[in-house]
C-alpha cells in the first residue's frame, strides 16, 4: 500500500536530514572546517525559514491512515505540523543556530572531530523537531530515541577527557531505564485501549472499562517517565550535572535548552491530546514531581561552587517551574499548556544567554587553569562591562525580577495557570523557591560587580561564534523584556 | 500628565550617555530630573479634581498583553495621590541633599540611575491599577534598593542587603499567588473592577486563602511584628539617601497595597483575619518601643521606631472602619515625612560625628550645633505624636478606630489593643526623650571638635518636610479630606 506524504509538512527535519548526511560525506573528503560549520548553520537556517513558510499556510499533516484502516475514526495523522508544532520547531532550531555558533570555537579547542560532532547535532535536531511532531506514541518514541541517542556521543566527544566518558554513560543510563519503563507505560496504554494515535487513545480512555481503569492510571503515570529524563525532572534529575559538567559546554546549552523543549512538547503533546481523561491521575504526580524537583534544584544549586554546575541544578529547579501549570490535570489545561509553552520559550532565550557567556567565559582562561568557579567571576565588570552586564541581566530574567521582566512574565504567566488551576499548594512552594533561586543567581551577579582578589590577565578574547550568540541572546532577552506580549500573544494563539 | 514614570524611565536612559562628565553634573541632572517629577506631580495635584476624590482620575488604560487579560492601567484617586505627592517630594530631596553631600562609594552615575528606576517603580506602585501591572512596579524597586545598599552602605550592608531582598521576594512571591488566586476566581485583574464588587462572587474559603498570602506578602514590606527583622539591618546599613527613601515609600508601599489590593479584593478574608492583624500590630508598637529603647545607635533606634509607627498604621486597618483606615492612610503620610527628616538627620550626625553610636557622640548638642540640635528635636517631638504636629493624628485617629471597630469584629479586643497601643505610645515618648536626653542636653563630650554648619543643601531637604509636617499637624482636614472618599467608598457607603 502506497501512502501520499506531504513532503512540505516535513520539510525542516528533511533538510536537516539531507544536510547531516551531506556533511558525513564531506567529512570524509577531508572539506575545511569552515564549510562544515557553515553548512550546519545553514541547513538550521534554511530549516527555520521553511518552519516560517509553514507557519504561514494552513495546518498540515501526514503519514495518516489510510482511508481503508479507518474504520469510522478520526483522521489520525502521525505527523502533524500545527502551529504548536510550528511554535516549537522554531523555539527548537532557533536554540540550534545558536548552539552551532557556541560550538565553533569549543570544536577546535577541545579537539573534536568536526564532521561527526556537526552530523550528531543535526540528528539530535531531527529528533527534536519529530518529536514535537509526533502525535502517535510510537512516533513519540521513536523520535524521543532519536533525539537521546547522538546527545550520548556528542557528550563523549571529548574523547581523552574521563569525565566526558562518564557524564555520557551517566546520561545514557538514565536514558535507558526511563525509555524503558516509558515503553512499559506505552504497552498498558495500548493494551487497555488498542490504538496507538493520540487522538485514538483519548476518547478510548474516556470510556473505558472499570476493571480496565488501573492498567491505564499505571499506564499513564509511567509514560510521564521518558519525558521526565528529558526535561531532567525528579527522579530522572541526577544525570544532569555530572553531564553538564563533563560533556563539552555546547552539548550542555544543547541539553538544557534544546532538548528540554522538545521533552516538554512531547510532554504536553501526550498529557493534552492523548490523556486528557486521567487528569485525576496524573494531575497530582506531576505537582508533587514539580515540587520536588524545583525544591531540590534549588537547594542543591546554593551549594555550587562553580558556575557550570549551579546553571545545571538551577535548570532542573525550573524544570520544577515549568512542570507547575501542568499539574492542574483536566482543569483549565489550555491554559496551562499556554503557560508553560510561554516559560520554555522564554527560558531558552536566557538560558542560552547565560550558557553563552560561560562558555565566552572558560574559553578566556588559561586552557590548563580550571576557570569556572563562581569566584573567578570577579571582576568581570571591570574587564569587559558589557559581557558582565549581559550575564547580569539573563541572571535577573532567570530570578524573575525587573528590570529582567522577561523572566519576571514568565513566572506570573505560571503562577497564574497554576493558582487558576486550583493548585494553589504548589503556587506557594513556588513562592519560596524564588527566593531561594533568587539568592543563588542575585549572589552570582554581584559576584561581576566585585573587583577581583588579584590581579589574572586573560590573552584570549571570546570568538567571534560566542560574540555573535551573546549578541543575539542579549538582544532577544531585552526586547522580550520591553514587549513580553509577543510570546504571550502568540503562544495564546497557538494554543 | 501620567508620563510621570515615563519622565523618570526616560531619565534613566539619558544618564547612560557620557554627556555628563563631572559627577556633579550628574548630581545635578538627577536633581533637576527629579525636580520635574514632582513638577508634574504637583501639576497632577492641581488638576485632580478634589469634589470626587473617590473617583480614579487621571486614568489611562490600554491594553498590554490580552492573551492574559494584563491592562496598562494607571490612574490615581484619593488614596494614592498623596502618597504620590510624597514619593515624588521625598525622592526630589534625596537628590538635593546628595547634591552636596554624596555618600561614599562614588560611582554617582549609576547612583543616580538607581535612584530614579527606584522613584519610578515606587510611584508606578501608587498609580498602578491592574494587578499584574502593580506587582510589576512592586518588584522594580527591589533591585535598585539592594544595589544601593550593597554598594553604598555601611560595613554589614552585605548581609543586610541579601536579608532584605529575600524577605521582601519571599513577600511578593506570596502576593503574587494571593493576587492571581482572586483574579483566577474573578476573571480579571483590574483592580478598579474587582474594588467595585466588593468581593462578591468570591467564595469565603477563597477570601481567606487569599487575604492570608497577600498579607503576608505586603506586611513583609510593611514591616509587621514578626517579619520585621529585616528593617533594622538594612536601615542601619543603607546610605542616607537610600534610608530615607526605605522609610518614607517603601515601607507605605506594604499598607497601601493592604489598603488597596488586599482589603477591597477580599473583604470577608479581612473580617477573618482583623484580629490577627491587630494582634500582630500591638505587639509591633510594643515591641519596636521596647526594642528602641534598648538601641544605642541613632539610625537603628529610629529604624525600630518605624516598627511601631507602622504598627499603628496596621492597627488602624486592621479596625476595618473608615476612621481606622483614614488613621492609617494619615499615619503612612504623617510617617513619610517625620522619619524622613529622622533620617535625614540621623545622615547628617553621622557625617560630622563619623558614628552613629549615641554613647560616642555624647551629649550637648545644643551647645555645639544649637539648629541642628534643634530641627533633631523637632522631629523626635513630631515622631512621638505631639498634638499640632502630623503623627499625632495618625496614632489618634487608629486608637479612635480601635475603640469603635468594625460591628462583625470583636470589640473587647480591640478595646485591649486600644489599651495595649496607648502605652506603647507612652514608651515611644520614653525613647524619644532619652534619646534628646542623651545627644542634646547635657556637657557637651570634651573630645567633639568644631562642628559643620547646617549647609545650604540640608536646610533646603528639611525645611519642606518641616513646613509640611507643621501644616498636616494643624490642620489635619487637607489631608483627611482627601482620603476620606475613597476610604468610605472602600466600604460600600457613598
Amino acid at each position: 500500500m502506497i501512502q501520499g506524504i506531504d513532503y512540505a509538512a516535513i520539510s525542516p527535519p528533511l533538510i536537516l536530514a539531507v544536510a547531516a548526511i551531506g556533511l558525513l560525506l564531506a567529512d570524509a573528503f577531508d572539506a575545511p572546517r569552515r564549510v562544515l560549520s557553515l553548512v550546519s548553520g545553514g541547513s538550521l537556517a534554511a530549516a527555520l525559514i521553511a518552519v516560517l513558510a509553514l507557519a504561514a499556510g494552513d495546518r498540515r499533516a501526514t503519514f495518516c491512515l489510510p482511508d481503508g484502516l479507518r474504520s469510522g475514526g478520526p483522521r489520525s495523522c502521525s505527523y502533524v505540523a500545527d502551529d504548536f508544532t510550528l511554535l516549537f520547531q522554531g523555539i527548537v532550531l532557533g536554540a540550534a543556530v545558536i548552539v552551532v555558533l557556541l560550538s565553533l570555537q569549543e570544536i577546535t579547542d577541545s579537539k573534536m572531530p568536526v564532521g561527526e560532532y556537526h552530523f550528531l547535532l543535526l540528528a539530535a535536531v531531527i529528533g527534536a523537531l519529530t518529536l514535537v511532531a509526533a502525535r502517535d506514541l510510537v512516533l513519540l518514541v521513536v523520535a524521543l530515541e532519536t533525539l537521546s541517542l547522538p546527545v550520548f556521543a556528542l557528550a563523549a566527544l571529548r574523547r581523552y577527557d574521563g569525565t566526558a566518558s562518564e557524564a555520557a554513560l551517566k546520561l545514557f543510563l538514565v536514558s535507558v531505564v526511563s525509555t524503558a519503563i516509558m515503553l512499559f507505560g506505552i504497552s498498558l496504554l495500548y493494551g487497555a485501549t488498542g490504538a496507538m494515535h493520540l487522538d485514538r487513545v483519548a476518547p478510548a480512555l474516556a470510556r473505558l472499562d472499570a476493571d480496565l481503569d488501573p492498567v491505564a492510571s499505571v499506564g499513564s503515570v509511567l509514560v510521564l517517565a521518558g519525558f521526565a529524563f528529558k526535561v531532567a525532572a525528579v527522579p530522572f534529575h541526577f544525570w544532569a550535572p555530572d553531564v553538564y559538567q563533563g560533556s563539552p559546554l555546547p552539548v550542555a546549552a544543547f541539553l538544557s535548552v534544546v532538548s528540554k523543549a522538545a521533552g516538554f512538547a512531547g510532554l504536553v503533546i501526550v498529557l493534552a491530546l492523548g490523556l486528557p481523561a486521567y487528569g485525576h491521575v496524573w494531575g497530582p504526580v506531576i505537582a508533587v514531581l514539580a515540587a520536588i524537583t524545583m525544591t531540590l534544584g534549588n537547594l542543591l544549586a546554593l551549594r555550587q561552587r562553580t558556575a557550570i554546575r549551579l546553571l545545571a541544578w538551577s535548570s532542573v529547579a525550573q524544570s520544577g517551574y515549568m512542570l507547575a501549570p501542568l499539574a492542574v490535570g483536566a482543569n483549565r489545561l489550555p491554559e496551562a499548556v499556554a503557560a508553560t509553552t510561554a516559560y520554555v520559550a522564554l527560558y531558552a532565550v536566557m538560558n542560552l544567554g547565560a550558557f553563552a557567556v560561560v562558555i565566552g567565559f572558560r574559553r578566556r582562561g588559561p586552557v590548563s587553569g580550571r576557570w569556572d568557579t563562581l569566584d573567578d567571576y570577579r571582576g568581570l565588570a571591570r574587564r569587559s562591562p558589557a559581557v558582565a552586564t549581559a550575564l547580569a541581566f539573563f541572571l535577573i530574567c532567570l530570578a524573575g525580577l525587573p528590570p529582567g521582566v522577561m523572566g519576571l512574565f514568565a513566572k506570573v504567566v505560571v503562577f497564574r495557570a497554576t493558582v487558576a488551576g486550583g493548585v494553589t499548594w504548589l503556587a506557594v512552594i513556588m513562592a519560596i523557591n524564588t527566593v531561594i533561586g533568587l539568592y543563588y543567581y542575585l549572589a552570582w551577579a554581584v559576584r561581576l560587580f566585585t573587583p577581583s582578589p588579584s590581579g589574572e590577565h586573560y590573552d584570549a578574547a571570546p570568538g567571534a561564534g560566542v560574540r555573535a550568540a551573546i549578541t543575539a541572546t542579549a538582544a532577544g532577552a531585552v526586547v522580550l523584556s520591553a514587549a513580553p506580549q509577543i510570546v504571550l500573544q502568540t503562544v495564546s494563539q497557538v494554543t | 500628565m501620567l508620563a510621570l514614570p515615563l519622565a523618570g524611565a526616560l531619565a534613566m536612559l539619558v544618564p547612560a550617555n557620557r554627556f555628563l562628565r563631572t559627577d556633579f553634573a550628574v548630581r545635578a541632572f538627577g536633581t533637576a530630573v527629579s525636580a520635574a517629577t514632582l513638577l508634574v506631580a504637583v501639576s497632577a495635584l492641581t488638576a485632580f479634581d478634589f469634589g470626587a476624590t473617590s473617583r480614579v482620575q487621571l486614568e489611562i488604560d490600554r491594553a498590554w498583553a490580552p492573551a492574559i487579560g494584563l491592562r496598562f492601567h494607571l490612574g490615581v484617586d484619593g488614596i494614592s495621590l498623596p502618597l504620590v505627592a510624597l514619593t515624588a517630594l521625598l525622592t526630589f530631596l534625596c537628590f538635593l541633599y546628595t547634591l552636596r553631600h554624596p555618600p561614599e562609594g562614588g560611582r554617582t552615575r549609576l547612583l543616580t540611575a538607581l535612584l530614579l528606576v527606584l522613584e519610578i517603580g515606587m510611584l508606578g506602585t501608587f498609580v498602578a491599577l491592574d494587578l499584574v501591572l502593580f506587582f510589576v512596579f512592586f518588584e522594580t524597586v527591589l533591585v535598585p534598593m539592594y544595589a544601593v545598599i550593597m554598594l553604598w552602605g555601611g560595613p554589614g550592608r552585605r548581609a543586610a542587603a541579601a536579608k532584605f531582598i529575600l524577605y521582601t521576594l519571599l513577600g511578593s512571591g506570596l502576593l503574587l499567588a494571593g493576587m492571581l488566586l482572586v483574579g483566577a476566581q474573578a476573571g480579571t485583574l483590574d483592580m478598579t473592577a474587582l474594588a467595585g464588587r466588593h468581593g462578591s462572587g468570591l467564595p469565603h474559603g477563597i477570601q481567606i486563602t487569599a487575604f492570608a498570602l497577600m498579607g503576608i506578602g505586603l506586611a513583609v514590606k510593611a514591616p509587621m511584628w514578626p517579619l520585621h527583622t529585616w528593617l533594622p539591618d538594612a536601615h542601619t546599613e543603607a546610605p542616607t539617601v537610600g534610608s530615607v527613601l526605605l522609610a518614607g515609600v517603601l515601607l507605605k508601599m506594604g499598607t497601601y497595597g493592604l489598603v488597596r489590593v488586599a482589603l477591597p479584593l477580599a473583604p470577608d478574608g479581612a473580617r477573618f483575619w482583623a484580629p490577627w492583624l491587630g494582634l500582630l500590630a500591638v505587639i509591633g508598637i510594643v515591641y519596636g518601643a521596647l526594642a528602641c529603647l534598648a538601641q544605642r545607635d541613632l539610625k537603628r533606634m529610629i529604624a525600630y521606631s518605624s516598627v511601631g509607627h507602622m504598627g499603628f498604621v496596621l492597627l488602624g486597618i486592621a479596625t476595618l472602619t473608615p476612621v481606622g483606615i483614614n488613621a492609617a492612610l494619615f499615619g503612612n503620610i504623617a510617617h513619610g515625612l517625620i522619619t524622613g527628616l529622622l533620617f535625614f538627620l540621623a545622615g547628617s550626625v553621622k557625617e560630622r560625628w563619623g558614628t552613629g553610636d549615641m554613647d560616642a557622640i555624647g551629649g550637648g548638642m545644643l551647645g555645639t550645633s544649637p539648629r541642628l540640635a534643634s530641627i533633631l528635636t523637632f522631629a523626635s517631638v513630631a515622631s512621638l505624636g505631639l498634638p499640632g504636629l502630623a503623627g499625632f493624628w495618625g496614632e489618634v485617629l487608629a486608637l479612635a478606630g480601635a475603640y469603635r471597630p468594625h460591628a462583625d469584629l470583636p470589640r473587647e479586643t480591640f478595646v485591649t489593643f486600644m489599651a495595649v497601643a496607648a502605652l506603647g505610645a507612652v514608651l515611644t515618648a520614653a525613647y524619644f526623650l532619652r534619646m534628646l536626653a542623651r545627644l542634646t542636653h547635657g556637657p557637651s563630650s570634651p573630645r567633639s571638635g568644631p562642628v559643620a554648619a547646617v549647609s545650604p543643601q540640608e536646610y533646603a531637604a528639611w525645611v519642606p518636610l518641616i513646613a509640611l509636617t507643621l501644616l498636616v499637624g494643624l490642620w489635619p482636614k487637607t489631608l483627611l479630606d482627601v482620603t476620606t472618599g475613597p476610604v468610605r467608598a472602600l466600604f460600600g457607603g457613598g
